[in-house]
């Protein structure tokens, strides 16, 4: 099926649905419009025929220029390597949208996100409670993403109804928002009947911080600083998506040199998150001795990363446009000599867990997440992976990845030890992917261009450690940010843990936690 | 496992990874920080740490410090579970209203005498998240802050720096 064909298809599919408008405006984005009232059809044939998940839904206040707000579903097509998004205007009085929740899962968060940001309720969507800004704190009928807001009116305070399970003998056990650990905060509810979670219910959205609007307003230039600052241990696959997404807009090629750069630097990211997981598992089972080696499998890489580009975090090493520096010859022979050591120091570590019968009888068949489950959820990227999901943005949309034969990883069962397994086998993928990519660096090559301002809406896309980081950015046309909407891959993968947590005992739930890793920042925006 | 238990007998102590000069650094700057808390906590400085909407890389960082690198704790650092058992409690990211109740109920948790650190620019005054209608304010607003650690975010280098300088006050 390629591009056409989504349309002819979608066509015949839906004989009484008008479309009101069919664009293309860059080759990997179709964009079609129709009406509100035909908004859930086309979402549901969308869903089942690309097939694909809500990648993203948000809204877009557009009142002073359109007279509307609109609301915007995004899916990816894998076969025609394309983003398709419905979009639908809905009248400012009493705005409000069919909900696609109750068949499409992966709806229901970016429903409630889109009702507490805009106050455009999602019609029959069983669950209206709000994620990020909390009852107890944020006054009702306050919707901080409409232009026309300034500062929260006074208005009812109320709480927060957790799920309740009810029945002889259970125990509900809440946890956070602050925890024992060095880690974010976030509420867990668990409901145990004796040892095993019957229920678990994640309240999140402690680390809200209004990121979406402090975007607005901003230079292109102010905001990839800011886009670093959205999940820190993402900052480069962060940078990368806002910087692709403006350089789209502005119709900027930057230069194949920033390209490998870009695709060294998320690997390096990758590497290091992975390194620091597969410790924190080896932890979260009391095995410290390789906790301690992966940590310093880490350390390396953060110095290295700062050896480098003078950051730890590869912050302030995006622009858009290109790449801020480059690298030297005496910079890519450290960064090989290094990576040489590395790959010893890692297969070390994975020896020392995959020989450890204890730690293996911990982890396989540990908080597992089933493929139909993790489909139905819409989970994506490495727990996706794991759960037997063949999706990887570095395999759809390849871009300087082909050249390297970028193989995905690829799991089955969906457990602790699959996403172990997936990391180890991606730490590996990148170690050579990295290598390859230096032996096509040149000296002496620009890594930037200066980007032309013009106004226009595009998607930038990028697979993070964790999987898919979206950013949807519209600038106006004095090259200043109308609107950015993040999907940090954390948003989609949260409720993946409630379901793999169920069946299994409270103590296995840090571990369980670990191997999904997900953002709180990231989520909570 | 005996391959591995040889194979880091051969390899010794793991400062391999860092410059000479560094190493240095972080062992006499720890000699210092050891001597400090010895004489004015009586052995040991156990810290409580709080996000109150970080990012998450101040977080990393301070997890950083305990590597075998930098291992705070061989110095009478600690980080502990509860703020019952803290001398002083460290903050990263700016203030959530989200989380402006935790923050205040983990400081009171915590035993007198006490006192409070901030860690990263996000915590000072709110740094790139200062003006969001979702910021309740620099921690210094909220609670008495005895000391900054500057950084977006602060090595753990910088973290070790920025204590002894504090403790030699
Ligand atoms: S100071 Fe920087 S690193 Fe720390 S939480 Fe804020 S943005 Fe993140």
């Amino acid at each position: 099926m390629d591009r056409t064909d989504v349309i002819s298809t979608l066509k015949n599919k839906l004989p009484g649905v008008e479309l009101l408008s069919v664009a293309q405006p860059y080759p990997d984005e179709l964009r079609i419009k129709v009406e509100a009232r035909h908004f859930k059809q086309t979402c549901l044939a969308l869903h089942t025929f690309l097939p694909s998940p809500i990648m993203m839904q948000f809204g877009s206040d557009e009142r002073a220029a359109a007279g509307c707000f609109t609301v915007t579903a995004v899916f990816v097509h894998i076969r025609s390597a394309q983003w398709v998004s419905v979009t639908v205007d809905i009248p400012p009085g009493a705005p409000g949208f069919d909900s696609l929740s109750t068949t499409i899962h992966s709806a229901s968060l970016f429903e409630r996100e889109i009702r507490e940001m805009f106050g455009i309720e999602p019609r029959g969507n069983p669950d209206l409670r709000r994620l990020h800004l909390h009852d107890e704190v944020w006054p009702q009928g306050n919707f901080p993403l409409r232009k026309d807001f300034r500062q929260p009116q006074p208005g009812a305070l109320s709480g927060y109804i957790f799920t309740r399970v009810e029945g002889d003998g259970i125990f509900e056990v809440p946890v956070g928002p602050v925890h024992a650990g060095i880690i974010g905060p976030g509420h867990f509810r668990f409901s145990v009947a004796g040892e095993p979670i019957i229920n678990l219910e994640l309240r999140l959205g402690f680390t809200h911080r209004g990121v979406e609007k402090l975007f607005e307003g901003k230079t292109c230039a102010d905001a990839v600083r800011l886009s670093e600052c959205v999940s820190g241990d993402s900052c480069f696959a962060h940078s990368l998506a806002f910087a692709q997404a403006a350089e789209k807009i502005c119709g900027a090629t930057i230069p194949a040199q920033a390209a490998y750069l870009r695709a060294i630097f998320l690997e390096l990211e990758r590497m290091y998150n992975h390194a620091g997981d597969i410790g924190g598992m080896a932890l979260d089972v009391g095995f410290s001795f390789p906790a301690a080696h992966a940590s310093l499998i880490k350390e390396a890489i953060l110095q290295l990363n700062e050896q480098l580009t003078g950051s730890r975090y590869l912050k302030k090493v995006n622009a858009a446009g290109g790449v801020a520096a480059d690298m030297a010859a005496a910079k890519r022979a450290l960064l090989l000599a290094t990576l040489k050591r590395l790959k010893t120091d890692f297969q070390e570590l994975v020896k020392s867990l995959y020989a450890s019968a204890s730690f293996m009888d911990r982890v396989d068949t540990t908080g597992v997440l089933r493929r139909k489950t993790a489909r139905d959820l819409g989970v994506v990227g490495l727990v996706g992976r794991a759960a037997g999901i063949p999706t990887d943005l570095r395999r759809v949309f390849p871009g300087v990845h082909r050249e390297a034969q970028f193989k995905m990883a690829l799991q089955e069962s969906g457990d602790v030890l699959a996403r172990l397994r997936v990391r180890v086998f991606e730490f590996e993928e990148s170690c050579r992917l990295i290598e390859t990519f230096v032996g096509k660096l040149a000296d002496g090559q620009t890594t930037g261009v200066e980007p032309q301002l013009k106004a226009g809406s595009g998607l930038g896309y990028v697979e993070g450690w964790r999987g898919p980081v979206l950013y949807w950015l519209k600038i106006d046309s004095a090259g200043l940010i109308e609107r950015c909407k993040i999907v940090d891959p954390s948003f989609h993968n949260w409720p993946g843990l409630a379901y793999a947590v169920l069946g299994n005992i409270i103590p296995d739930f840090p571990l369980c936690n670990k191997s999904f890793d997900l953002s709180y920042s990231g989520n909570d925006l | 496992m005996l391959n591995i238990l040889k194979s880091r007998l051969i390899k010794g102590v793991v400062t391999r990874t860092i410059e000479p000069a560094q190493a240095q650094e972080i062992a006499a700057l720890g000699a210092e920080l050891e001597s400090l808390i010895h004489k004015r906590f009586r052995r040991s400085l156990a810290i409580r740490e709080v996000d109150t909407g970080s990012c998450g890389a101040c977080e990393s960082e301070i997890i950083a410090a305990n590597n075998p690198i930098y291992d705070l704790q061989r110095f009478g650092i600690q980080f502990v579970a509860s703020p019952r058992h803290a001398d002083a409690l460290l903050v990263t990211g700016p203030v959530s209203r989200n989380m402006l109740t935790a923050l205040k109920s983990t400081y009171d948790a915590m035993p007198a005498p006490k006192f409070v650190i901030t860690c990263g620019d996000c915590a000072l005054d709110g740094g790139v998240f200062k003006d969001s209608y979702y910021v309740a304010g620099a921690v210094k607003a909220i609670l008495p802050v005895t000391l900054h650690i500057p950084g977006c975010p602060p090595s753990p280098l910088s973290i070790l720096r920025a204590l002894v300088a504090f403790l030699k006050r």
